[in-house]
């Protein structure tokens, strides 16, 4: 292991090593833990000007109702769990079934076709951006609906999900297959029976990953829904802002909520998680 | 009708495997083509238009290149972004030291490396808010912290000089975690016993990380690098929520400048024209790691 574990160091290094973690988190958290504080303050000691010193009174419950109460968060939110989900699952679906065909088939085209879709992930966003707007408002007629967000969500991410999944099935041993061709399987029901069973721990760590990829996306929401009625927490969070003008409190405590579901599919899934981070990334 | 029936399943018998891969492929192809691959043309096209976005679109050929060579905010915004890219490549390095300060077990330190890890989780729009709070200048928290140290306090993000160092700084914030992240894994995938060895040859510390270590993270570097690449030409995100690109342009990049010209100055194919000279940008990196990842695929 390297560097040296700290269990064959001085006790005196130990203790300051243990010692030196929570501070480090601390530092390195700073400027979260500044809003955090934030959005436990009342108006009344923001008005006065006390920002850093002792809170006169913790207002959670009551900040935290506010922005509810006083805003659309809960239609933002409500807005991202409709397009995020459909999202994942649809782009997950897609790259199951084209990184089965490109992992595991021989046709000519096949790596070119793969090239195409890893390329297609580093595309910056603006040189898509007017063709996509102009396809949702004249072509597919979804402009200003979550469709438009779904649909380009599942397309786009279909490129990191593909390289992904085509990686995993790879991997998986040949005669898997050769063995069920053998007992007269159709391709399809391999696919169906051998294969998916087989890729389920992808799935979940694809999921996760692409669950905040999604989730976060602010770019997109800004370029094709404009209506609160359809616009999801990052867009939301950010329009909200002009009405909240001074109101730090709520703007804090808004961007807590925003935050909390990606943290809270980290934690629950987080072994999911790195696997997907690092799976789709070492695999160079 | 049994015998019509015997020869359709033969059919698709004896062809099933040859069009499985293309039947999988279909769904896939067919959205990456009409969302990814077309408008990457129909952008490329377009740049070599005038249009407002409603009236007819005006032929200028390379017009729009052309005043992009005199426009002096998109000379601000290129310059931004090789700033973006030259201080990108700390994350790597920070990440570096954050793994391998945290590479150790003691208790509680899967904790600590989950809330070294949240930045990467939170939305960038977040990351925006949390870190245009901390650096505001008349109630921000960094400021306070300079009183307590007696020192005067600063305004970077209204300063032309510093608004840019300032909204990168927060994108080194999530793009630090997400190398550290990477660097932890790479760090517990490398095989003990070369560790060993190397130890009883001699080798300790910084001589061991330059000759066994680093060597051995060269997959992680590799990826590392890429995603910081990828993420400088990226920035957007903050920008629109910390500074806008102002002041007076001076923060701005091509990504952000490309959507204030189409949607705030309705000039779409000026718009397009920046976001091919992003997109050019882009492709030298998009080039060197496909060779790089074909390379090893023909292995």
């Amino acid at each position: 292991m390297f560097p040296t574990p700290i269990e064959r160091t001085s006790p005196t290094t130990q203790a300051l090593y243990k010692a030196s973690l929570p501070i480090a988190v601390i530092l390195w958290l700073l400027p979260l833990l500044a809003v955090m504080l934030t959005s436990l303050r009342s108006i009344e000691d923001l008005n006065r000007g006390n920002f850093w010193g002792w809170p006169s009174e913790v207002q959670l419950v009551e900040n935290y109702t506010a922005v509810f109460t006083s805003s659309p968060m809960g239609r933002f939110i409500l807005n991202s769990v409709l397009i995020t989900v459909p999202a994942v699952a649809g782009a997950v679906m897609l790259s199951c079934m084209a990184g089965f065909a490109l992992a595991k088939f021989h046709f000519r085209g096949n790596l070119a076709l793969f090239a195409i879709f890893i390329a297609g992930n580093f595309v910056p966003f603006q040189i898509l951006m007017i063709p996509v707007r102009d396809l949702t408002i004249n072509v597919i007629p979804v402009y200003d609906t979550i469709w438009a967000l779904i649909l380009f969500h599942v397309a786009f991410q279909t490129g990191f999900c593909t390289l992904f999944m085509r990686n995993f099935i790879r991997q998986l041993p040949d005669s898997l297959l050769e063995a069920a061709r053998l007992d007269g399987m159709s391709e399809l029901r391999i696919f169906w029976h051998v294969i998916l069973p087989l890729v389920r721990p992808a799935i979940a760590a694809l999921s996760v990953l692409v669950f905040t990829f999604i989730w976060n996306d602010y770019f997109w929401a800004l370029v094709l829904v404009q209506s609160d009625d359809v616009r999801p927490v990052t867009a939301g969070l950010q329009s909200l802002r002009g009405m909240w003008l001074a109101s730090w409190q709520l703007i804090s405590a808004g961007s807590i909520i925003a935050a909390i579901p990606p943290v809270v599919m980290f934690f629950l899934m987080q072994r999911h998680f790195i696997a997907g981070l690092t799976l789709g990334g070492s695999k160079e | 009708m049994p015998q019509i029936a015997v020869v359709e399943r033969s059919w698709w018998d004896r062809h099933q495997v040859a069009l499985t891969p293309f039947i999988l492929l279909a769904p896939a192809c067919a959205m990456f083509a009409v969302f990814v691959v077309y408008p990457i043309g129909a952008s490329l096209w377009l740049s070599l238009f005038d249009w407002d976005g409603i009236n007819p679109r005006t032929w200028v050929g390379l017009g729009n290149y052309a005043e992009l060579l005199d426009d002096p905010v998109f000379w601000t915004s290129l310059r931004n972004n090789v700033w973006w890219l030259v201080f990108f490549m700390l994350a790597p390095v920070l990440g570096l030291a954050l793994a391998l300060f945290l590479n150790q077990t003691v208790t509680g330190i899967r904790l600590v490396k989950s809330l070294f890890f949240f930045p990467f989780v939170i939305s960038q729009v977040v990351v925006g808010l949390v870190f245009a709070w901390f650096f505001n200048a008349q109630f921000g928290l960094l400021n306070h912290l300079l009183a307590a140290l007696g020192l005067p306090p600063v305004a970077l993000l209204e300063s032309e000089t510093w608004a840019t160092f300032a909204v990168i700084a927060a994108g080194l914030w999530p793009q630090t975690a997400y190398c550290m992240i990477l660097y932890l894994t790479g760090l517990t995938a490398i095989d003990g016993s070369l560790i060993e060895a190397a130890r009883i040859d001699g080798a300790s510390g910084r001589k061991l990380l330059w000759h066994v270590i680093l060597p051995q993270l060269r997959p992680a570097t590799f990826i590392a690098v890429v995603v910081c690449v990828v993420g400088a030409l990226r920035s957007f995100d903050l920008i629109s929520i910390m500074t806008l690109g102002g002041p007076y342009n001076s923060s701005n990049v091509l990504a952000y400048y490309m959507y204030e010209q189409t949607f705030l100055a309705f000039r779409y194919g000026y718009g397009a024209a920046i976001a091919t000279v992003l997109f050019l940008l882009m492709d030298v990196y998009i080039a060197f790691f496909l060779w790089r990842l074909l390379r090893q695929e023909r292995r």
